[in-house]
């Protein structure tokens, strides 16, 4: 009984490939998307792992300084009176136009350091004493080697894939010279086995604090967000493309009805037949989640370089650029199409398991005037619970709940608002011609509608995200040039050769700034604190969104401090609050700038405090004002003079294009998921007007019969699609902007911890409403020239089929 | 015995009863005409027959098997294995081949006979259309395809409502003459809805419904 019952069934499909077609396609899309998103996550969080157990980050117990660095005379006594503590010293490293980690570990005391383990256990150990004596061994990851072989000024290279992209491994000793911190130590690791009664810490390192693993920060909380962000667009892709299944489905069993009715005459029982169709379902879902999973690699494959570079750029994560293909990425991702094909075709079969025996064969559209109605109530509580939800509840979770209730919300509202509309029009057509236009585009409203919800929500997402991102980029552009005002950037080899070029440079610049900073450990995370001289380049430039009376004064002569917005907002500080930088050095906040791009905390004082928090502290970075038009001949003059690097002198517009490029990095993610939903949505309307198409005929064959010829019905159908598709762009205008306006001041300050200004582009939603039209027309213009080219027998035979 | 129609009742919700206190027989290899006019209750008491739709009171026993308590698959069985159904729009499987749509009923129903099945394509006509789909067929030609695949299965009962309703009188001669010959020669019992006073003549037995009621 199964196997003719399975034959019945199949046939559909041979004899509907197009539908065939379309179904998988929405499936494979929304698996698509959905699975490159979760990919990158997955790939992302796994070199987050693999980098924490490489290095045995967070599992064990630190001892950090809050007001600065630990020193050495404290380790000592910590080794003297037993505790067995390892010394980490960290700091960032440029070498060339990248900057890596630099670790320095005192691998005498804890040579048990998984990475280093691994690299001892590998087929070409290094010698042990190379590595602790000078000039010592930089452990690194194939990808950095070039980088460092390039370069004189450092030790010889040891290449290991046991260590993360991005981090140099060193003995702490060449680390001191390489970050110029001698005698510093960042932290100290608690090792595991300690000697039975210890003298208390508080007693030996009264100023030290001791941190569990479960209170420092690592980079899978640092990037949550970001992922967050990431899965929210994915979800968002799977949805829209979940729209093209449901649809298609709702009309591939409509358009079975009458065999379904036929076969359950023939005696195969209702519970049978729904298992089949369930069993059917599924094994489409499967070949069409398996296509999703390849294309969704190849996409996550494609994505990830620019993902890496951005979480790297942002959060200093160490993240490889490599895919590689796993297990429990396949079965998720083939779950979730399972999942999403059977909520999507869930109301078809559940109306199938309820189909009366003798129920007409006809096909019934997706929902009425009605249901339009019930499901523009439903769309509003929708709204309504995300309105209330992004009031009662916090940070991202309050954004995104926010989101989705608008998006669902007027998704849902969409059919009755245009068949309000459509309403509207209707009562103002006199011709016979328009009226019925009119009444025929409210018939069709009905199917129509899943396509024009996708639509819609693709549409208001494009506006929204890309709102977003111009405002960025605008904003960012601005901020680029308050921060990037020196013309020239020079970084010196040592402290010496700095102070050579200061004193070289002072007497034909207009002034040379100083970059220094140090790395401190604050209650709100890790905070650069950099110093700066009094010059009008900052007091004229400097993007502060928050600001005291006499900002600049209150910093550089009576010893306030600013901050960056990031730590503003993480520790609700502001113009007014004091700020404790270090134990003893608790400063007023005089104002609050922006800091786009950077996810730590920053501070600026006044260079003489900077010399009192962190005495000693290097500078080896230079901003040099100048008139540009010598700024090319001086940076000629500076390389020949000290035999500097290309690279280590650069100019302001090289630095503008490197942070732009970074930007665009940034976004190029949500961006490529932007264009893919909004391509789903055109899909979306292209399958559901020619599904549509099986019912057209018996609409148009009386019309054509009543003299309208076969030309003027085809113009129709391309008016209609049109006219439907400029409503529809015209709603998601509106939606689209509060859906920015979310994005721009919840989710962002959430995300990234800034928070941007909203700019508008009418421009760029002309743009958007011309492909928008443009769209509708070619996904109408398949049915229209069918229409066009269909023989009078063909619209005869409906009359004949009416009889 | 092998149809009997006790004293049953139906009616549709808010509405009169379409069927009130029906009662009938049909012994195997008999043939009997129902007429009426228009919504007098043929065609439901065709579906009741068929175990398509539940009655609200009396009994229909087919084949010795009482059909109020049977469940959707016990009906479905019934329907499988003992009876076959002739519809005025035919309602074939569209994408199926005429050959699949032959055969449909008889696999379903595990009760394929492909000597059987040869000799009845031929007998109506239908050797060269094998391949084809029904929409590619006149009614007159869907209508022998429907009737083929009712009787592939050698039902003991075949209902048949107004199976020439949808053609033309040469068309409908050729019909009914085929689907009245492959009944005697399989023994089976007909049970035929019609309008036409014509058709039911050429039946064994007629029975006339008028206001929901055998007059």
């Amino acid at each position: 009984m199964t196997g003719p019952a399975i034959q019945a069934l199949l046939s559909h499909w041979r004899t509907h490939p197009l539908q065939l077609v379309t179904l998988l396609t929405g499936i494979a899309l929304a698996t698509c998307l959905w699975s490159a998103v979760q990919a990158i996550n997955a790939e992302a969080r796994a070199s987050y792992a693999r980098a924490s157990a490489q290095l045995a980050t967070g599992q064990l117990d630190e001892l950090r300084n809050p007001g600065g660095y630990i020193t050495l005379e404290q380790y000592a006594e910590l080794r003297l009176a037993g505790w067995q503590v390892a010394a980490v010293l960290e700091g960032p490293l440029r070498v060339g136009n990248r900057r890596v980690r630099l670790m320095g570990v005192d691998m005498l005391a804890y040579p048990a350091l998984p990475a280093i383990t691994e690299i001892e256990q590998g087929t070409s150990p290094p010698d042990p004493s190379e590595v602790l004596t000078a000039p010592g061994r930089l452990l690194m990851s194939p990808d950095l080697v070039h980088l460092f072989l390039s370069a004189d000024r450092f030790p010889p290279v040891i290449e290991s894939t046991a260590l993360p992209p991005d981090l140099v491994l060193t003995d702490i000793g060449v680390a001191e010279r390489l970050l110029n911190r001698s005698g510093q130590i960042s932290r100290l690791v608690i090792l595991p086995q300690q000697p039975r009664a210890l003298p208390p810490l508080a007693s030996i390192a009264p100023g030290l604090q001791r941190i569990a693993p479960s209170a420092q920060m690592d980079t899978a909380q640092l990037t949550d967000s970001f992922h967050l962000n990431l899965t929210a667009f994915g979800l968002l892709s799977f949805a829209v493309g979940l729209f093209i299944v449901h649809g298609t489905v709702g009309l591939a069993f409509a358009q079975r009805r009458g065999m379904i009715r036929t076969l359950r005459a023939l005696g195969l029982p209702l519970r049978r037949l729904v298992w089949l169709i369930l069993g059917e379902l599924l094994s489409i879902a499967l070949i069409g989640g398996l296509l999703g999973l390849a294309l969704g690699y190849i996409l996550a494959a494609a994505l990830l370089p620019d993902v890496a570079a951005t979480l790297r750029g942002l959060y200093g994560a160490p993240i490889d650029g490599q895919m590689s293909l796993r297990p429990q990425w396949i079965a998720a991702g083939l779950a979730m199409t399972l999942f999403g094909t059977l909520a999507a075709s869930g109301h078809a079969l559940w109306r199938l398991s309820r189909m009366p025996i003798l129920a007409g064969p006809g096909l019934q559209a997706w929902g009425s005037q009605n249901s339009a109605r019930l499901t523009g109530v439903i769309g509003l509580g929708l709204i309504a619970a995300g309105i209330v939800l992004s009031f009662s509840a916090k940070g991202l979770l309050a954004g995104f709940g926010l989101l989705a209730g608008l998006l669902t919300g007027a998704a849902l509202t969409l059919p009755f608002l245009l068949s309000t509309i459509l309403n509207l029009f209707a009562r103002q057509a006199r011709s016979p011609v328009s009226q019925w236009i009119w009444a025929d585009m409210r018939a069709q409203l009905p199917g129509l509608s899943l396509a024009l919800m996708a639509l819609l929500l693709a549409l208001a997402t494009n506006i929204g995200v890309g709102t977003m991102v111009s405002s960025f980029r605008l904003t960012f552009t601005g901020w680029l040039d308050q921060r990037l005002t020196s013309e020239l950037y020079v970084t010196a080899k040592d402290d010496a050769q700095a102070a050579q070029i200061t004193a070289w440079l002072s007497p034909q610049v207009s002034a040379v700034l100083p970059i220094r900073s140090t790395e401190l450990a604050h209650e709100t995370g890790p905070l650069f604190l950099y110093g700066i001289i009094d010059d009008d380049t900052y007091r004229q430039h400097w993007p502060l969104i928050a600001q005291g009376p006499d900002v600049w004064n209150h910093v550089l002569q009576r010893g306030a401090v600013l901050i960056n917005e990031q730590l503003a907002r993480r520790a609700d500080l502001w113009p007014g609050d004091t700020m404790t930088i270090t134990p003893g050095h608790t400063l007023p906040i005089a104002g609050v700038y922006s800091d786009y791009g950077n996810p730590t905390g920053q501070a600026i004082v006044a260079m003489p405090m900077l010399e009192e928090i962190t005495p000693g502290t290097a500078t080896r970075r230079f901003g040099i004002r100048i008139t540009p038009e010598r700024a090319s001949d001086l940076a000629q003059s500076l390389r020949d003079q000290f035999d500097l690097p290309p690279a280590a002198v650069v100019h302001q517009a090289a630095m503008k294009a490197q942070s732009l490029a970074i930007f665009e990095k940034t976004f190029v993610v949500t961006s490529a998921l932007n264009v893919l939903t909004l391509g789903v949505a055109g899909f979306a309307i292209l399958t559901s007007l020619l599904t549509l198409w099986t019912q057209r005929l018996p609409q148009v064959a009386p019309v054509w019969a009543l003299g309208l010829t076969r030309a003027q019905l085809a113009r129709f159908e391309l008016v209609r699609s049109v006219l439907l598709a400029a409503l529809t762009a015209c709603l998601a205008l509106p939606l689209g902007l509060v859906l920015a306006w979310v994005l721009l001041t919840v989710v962002n300050v959430q995300a990234f911890g800034w928070r941007l200004p909203m700019h508008l582009f009418p421009g760029d939603w002309l743009v958007l409403l011309l492909l928008t039209l443009l769209a509708a027309f070619l996904a109408a213009s398949l049915p229209a020239w069918r229409l066009l080219r269909l023989p009078p027998a063909a619209l005869l035979r409906v009359f004949a089929d009416e009889r | 015995m092998l149809l009997s129609i006790d004293h049953v009742r139906k009616s549709y919700p808010g509405g009169r009863p379409v069927l009130n206190d029906v009662s009938l027989t049909l012994d195997q290899g008999q043939t009997l005409a129902l007429t009426g006019e228009s919504g007098s209750g043929k065609s439901t008491l065709l579906h009741l027959t068929a175990a398509l739709d539940g009655f609200d009171a009396g009994e229909i026993t087919l084949d010795g098997r009482p059909l109020s308590p049977l469940d959707d698959t016990g009906r479905s069985a019934l329907r499988r294995d003992c009876l076959a159904l002739i519809f005025q729009q035919f309602n074939l499987i569209p994408s199926l081949t005429v050959a699949q749509n032959l055969s449909i009923h008889a696999r379903l129903a595990n009760r394929s006979d492909p000597g059987w099945l040869t000799h009845l394509t031929e007998r109506l006509g239908l050797t060269d259309l094998q391949d084809r789909y029904p929409e590619s067929l006149s009614g007159g030609q869907q209508q022998r395809v429907a009737i083929g695949r009712a009787m592939a299965m050698r039902p003991k009962l075949l209902l048949a409502d107004e199976p020439t309703g949808n053609l033309d009188e040469t068309a409908s001669a050729v019909v009914l003459d085929l689907m009245l010959s492959l009944v005697v020669d399989t023994g089976a019992a007909l049970l035929l809805v019609t309008h036409s006073h014509e058709i039911a003549a050429r039946l064994d037995r007629h029975a006339h419904l008028s206001g929901g009621q055998i007059v």
